[in-house]
């Protein structure tokens, strides 16, 4: 598979659903009485902190699935997965923090469990790729990462049950059984603000496996003509991405 | 399955009696963290939440130690090789070095829990014993099991030194928490139970979850 199926298509209707919501979010959804229009970088962190967690997961369960099969590809599927919820991760921690100092009046509270979870779960997984990189065999690299990206996954519930039992909360809980305080425009600004963010997620993770796919063809290509044109010795086991012929 | 765990715990347990290696450098460093939070803190005497949380970010350090050197000798020496070669279950590895990691820390803690009492602790823990015995046992098995995990996960990368504490740390916040918050009000002036209950059980879920998932994917961790 060299060019992506349905890609385009994909980041079409995630472009159009991100007009959407930040359309929602400006024009429609009501503003917020005691906090005003910072209460809008809400309808981005909470998305963002949403998708960044199930990436983990899923970057998990992708892990389970590589160990099982011994494929590769669930191996770069869930490397994949677990790269791009690092960097939402950053986004969560950065508007989480802004949000906190327009909100309380702090950059960072403690006594915030779900922002002082996320934080942990961040340290951890920015190991993830010095871990995945500093093993040399291929082989070995993708069940270390696997095994790594499981342990990670199961961890994600059992910080967030301690995190949330050491502290009490301060943290609004928007979503509670009861469908919180929320009013209904602000409710359907929000949900359409999280299914644009998880199509995001599901585009970027398209866009980079499509890339790795192209790249390993690339490979087997350039490995197969110089196989051709030489005839002789084994095929180089692996060749730098940017090398040039 | 278990008399190859035996085997190799007996093996490990040779060794550290032989060498002195893990867990006199663990009591050293411990007893040498207490010097530092005294002058760092600018006290002599700790009790309740400040005291707990020393204790425990200490013998969290210094788990880091042993971790790092759990399978030093395996990897120096090539004796991986050999267990793999030996028709044994994986799991056996994992059950010796997790059996091994919890007496080094029990070792650790005879040693490191009366010197931070002498040291830096204003109440007795002799009151509280039973308590605090109860909190160690549990946690030292959470500890015991992330950290031979993470070990064999660190054992081939290349920056293994860094990456261990890079790794280990997070995994185990949840234990800090929960025995941080355990022992808080046992090293009170006044000492109670307090939620004991509670944080006892966030423990016993920890270790279990991670005990089981250990034993789950180590067996990919020791597959060549």
């Amino acid at each position: 598979m060299l060019y992506g199926k349905r890609l385009a298509p994909l980041a079409f209707t995630t472009a159009a659903l991100f007009a959407l919501a930040l359309g929602l979010i400006f024009f429609y959804a009501p503003l917020e009485a005691d906090q005003g229009f910072m209460q809008k970088i809400f309808y981005l962190h909470v998305p963002m902190a949403i998708v960044a967690l199930c990436g983990f997961v899923a970057g998990g369960i992708l892990a389970i699935q590589h160990l099982r099969t011994g494929e590769r590809k669930w191996d770069v599927r869930s490397y994949v997965a677990i790269h791009l919820s690092i960097i939402l991760g950053l986004g969560v921690l950065v508007t989480g923090s802004i949000w906190a100092r327009a909100s309380w009046g702090h950059w960072w509270l403690w006594d915030e469990p779900m922002l002082v979870s996320f934080l942990i779960i961040f340290l951890l997984y920015c190991c993830y790729q010095p871990l995945r990189f500093s093993i040399e065999d291929p082989e070995r690299q993708g069940r270390y990462a696997s095994v790594f990206a499981i342990t990670a996954g199961a961890f994600v519930p059992v910080n967030f049950i301690a995190v949330r039992l050491a502290e009490q909360y301060t943290h609004p809980r928007v979503l509670s059984e009861t469908g919180g305080s929320m009013p209904g425009e602000m409710r359907l600004t929000f949900l359409v603000s999280l299914v644009a963010m998880a199509f995001l997620f599901v585009t970027l993770w398209k866009i980079e496996l499509t890339s790795k796919n192209a790249s390993d063809q690339l490979r087997k290509l350039r490995r197969r003509l110089e196989g051709t044109a030489e005839d002789e010795g084994p095929e180089p086991v692996a060749e730098p991405v940017g090398a040039v012929n | 399955m278990t008399r190859a765990a035996a085997a190799i715990l007996r093996k490990d347990l040779q060794i550290e009696l032989r060498t002195k290696q893990s867990v006199p450098a663990m009591a050293l460093f411990s007893v040498t963290a207490f010097v530092l939070f005294h002058f760092g803190l600018d006290r002599d005497r700790l009790d309740g939440a400040l005291a707990s949380g020393v204790l425990w970010v200490t013998l969290l350090l210094a788990t880091v130690l042993a971790v790092n050197r759990l399978f030093a000798h395996e990897r120096e020496q090539g004796g991986l090789d050999g267990l793999l070669l030996a028709p044994i279950d994986r799991t056996a590895v994992f059950v010796a070095k997790a059996t091994a990691l919890y007496l080094y820390l029990a070792l650790l803690e005879l040693v490191a829990i009366p010197a931070y009492a002498i040291l830096l602790l204003g109440p007795s823990p002799l009151d509280q014993l039973p308590a605090l015995l109860a909190v160690l046992a549990l946690s030292n098995l959470g500890l015991a099991c992330v950290g031979a995990l993470v070990a064999a996960l660190a054992a081939e990368a290349r920056a293994r030194d860094l990456l261990v504490p890079l790794l280990l740390l997070p995994l185990l916040t949840p234990v800090l928490i929960a025995a941080a918050r355990a022992t808080e009000p046992l090293f009170a002036v006044h000492p109670e139970t307090g939620d004991l209950g509670k944080w006892v059980a966030v423990l016993g879920l920890y270790d279990l979850v991670f005990m089981l998932l250990s034993i789950a994917v180590f067996d990919f961790l020791l597959e060549d």
